[in-house]
């Protein structure tokens, strides 16, 4: 039935095949919608946000998409800018997982703000001191970027590529995307490093507080780096996730290889900042407060010592190691564990900065107070995720993102297009297009 | 945001933020005009027209 928008040479399931696949995530899509309707009709009320809680779930989500999204702007600069060509076979991947999760935190944003239609007053009536507004500009631009670069694979579509003014547009910018990937890479510089300085200055909170460097806590540099590091770990993680379900190798071993070894690195030396960091933060500047160590990690029921082990030693030096080590990215499943436990490492960074931030008591009559998100906050924290799912299996279906995938899928030559509906037999399961596709005007 | 705002001061905040927003948002919106234009050239001239026949 859409044959004629997927692309050639490939072959994919019938429609309703991946409809009914699709079934589950739409549920869950607008079970988020509905949630995101009732906080924007009856207001911030339906959360369990409070007094303490001004900073909850939807901004560690927000944290951990946008570094996790850190793959787009890390890959960009590496193919685009230092030269690493081999990635262009997966630099597709990365900006559309850059683009679902910097469109995700902007919709989570929208949520939080609980007046969406005074988004714009940040803009308007910036406050020119202070790191959020840095990150909002520079998060609004990026996504701009993403959307530039994620743009020519929209318009490489089957059907889209035969017009001429659409085909001449996508190559015009893939021409120039190095432009548009070094402006990329600053914003980028700048908002995942606000987005630790925000916590790094707030003196007031111990848990957080850090000196630094001029204006910027170490915290800011230390957010930049892990988003690095962990973004392409997250985009591997996906591309394995996706290789799974749709049972085909997408990605040679060698570029994967060449992209775990450089995130491991970046990984492995991050996590050897982030250990000084702890170490200086623990026997100096919390300390200089009237701290101690052990007073952030007892007595409560939740925040223990094991969440500073969780996310330094299992969710960092493990995968670095794994990473850094051929043997250990060359092996498929421990490549696949470094990066799961990557991922792991930087999003409890981002809850601890966000929320053991604000669970903290820092007065002598303050306890700890724990919070639960409301179910609210929960199905509008997954509606990203099912966003995400759609617009990768959209895209995975009908755009070129995989430029190895026909190489590494061969599918028999036949006289033309041939649908699962119009020739049932050998391609009975999959949609098939096997005519030869025209070579991308830049991969 | 503008300087003709009311609330807008003439301070090296100002001129940092505003002016890092407008540079960013000044080579995004430069490099999609010269994408247009010359993609509109370029279909003028004929290029990309074979892609028509596939």
């Amino acid at each position: 039935m859409d044959t004629a928008l997927i692309p050639e040479g490939v072959k994919r399931d019938p429609l309703w095949k991946f409809v009914l696949k699709l079934g589950p995530v739409v549920a869950v899509l607008i079970w988020g919608v509905v949630a995101m309707l009732l906080c924007w009709i009856k207001g911030l009320n339906q959360t369990n946000m409070n007094d303490y809680y001004g900073f909850a779930l939807w901004i560690w989500a927000d944290l951990a998409v946008i570094a996790l999204g850190g793959g787009a702007f890390f890959t960009g600069l590496l193919k685009y800018i230092i030269g690493k060509e081999e990635l262009k076979n997966i630099i597709n991947f990365a900006v559309l997982v850059g683009f679902i999760c910097y469109s995700s935190a902007l919709l989570i944003l929208a949520i939080d703000i609980g007046q969406p239609l005074r988004g714009w007053f940040i803009f308007w009536h910036a406050n020119v001191h202070s790191m959020l507004t840095e990150v909002a500009f520079c998060l609004s631009c990026y996504f701009g970027v993403l959307t530039i670069e994620y743009l020519p694979l929209i318009l490489e579509n089957r059907q889209l590529d035969r017009v001429p003014f659409i085909h001449n547009l996508s190559h015009n910018m893939h021409e120039i995307m190095a432009v548009f990937a070094a402006t990329g890479a600053f914003l980028s510089f700048f908002h995942q490093g606000s987005l630790g300085g925000v916590a790094g200055v707030l003196f007031g909170r111990p848990f957080a507080f850090r000196e630094g460097l001029f204006i910027w806590p170490w915290t800011f540099f230390l957010f930049t780096w892990s988003a690095a590091a962990c973004g392409p770990c997250f985009t591997i993680m996906l591309l394995k996730i996706t290789e799974k379900i749709t049972g085909k190798k997408l990605v040679k071993d060698d570029v994967v290889r060449l992209l775990a070894k450089i995130a491991g690195w970046m990984l492995f030396t991050y996590i050897i900042a982030k250990i000084i960091d702890t170490w200086y933060w623990a026997a100096v500047t919390a300390p200089s407060k009237g701290f101690g160590l052990m007073e952030f990690y007892s007595n409560n029921g939740f925040y223990g010592i094991w969440i500073l082990i969780l996310e330094v030693v299992v969710g960092g030096v493990i995968p670095a190691l794994i990473l850094i080590t051929a043997k250990g990215r060359s092996n498929p499943k421990t490549l696949t564990l470094a990066v799961v436990l990557a991922v792991i490492g930087v999003s409890v960074n981002r809850w601890a900065m966000v929320l053991q931030v604000m669970a903290v008591p820092v007065m002598s009559f303050d306890q700890w107070a724990l919070y639960y998100p409301s179910w609210q906050e929960v199905a509008t924290t997954l509606l990203p995720v099912a966003y995400g799912i759609i617009l990768i299996a959209l895209s995975h279906r009908y755009l070129p993102v995989w430029p190895q995938e026909r190489e590494l899928n061969p599918v028999e030559a036949t006289a033309g297009p041939v649908s699962a509906e119009a020739a049932p037999g050998a391609e009975s399961e999959e949609e098939t297009s096997a005519e030869p596709e025209p070579a991308p005007a830049q991969a | 945001m503008f300087p003709f705002n009311f609330e807008w001061i003439w301070d090296m905040s100002h001129v940092v933020f505003m002016g890092g927003l407008w540079f960013a948002l000044t080579i995004l919106g430069l490099g999609m005009t010269y994408c247009v234009i010359k993609a509109v050239i370029d279909t003028a001239k004929g290029k990309g027209a074979h892609h028509e026949e596939h």
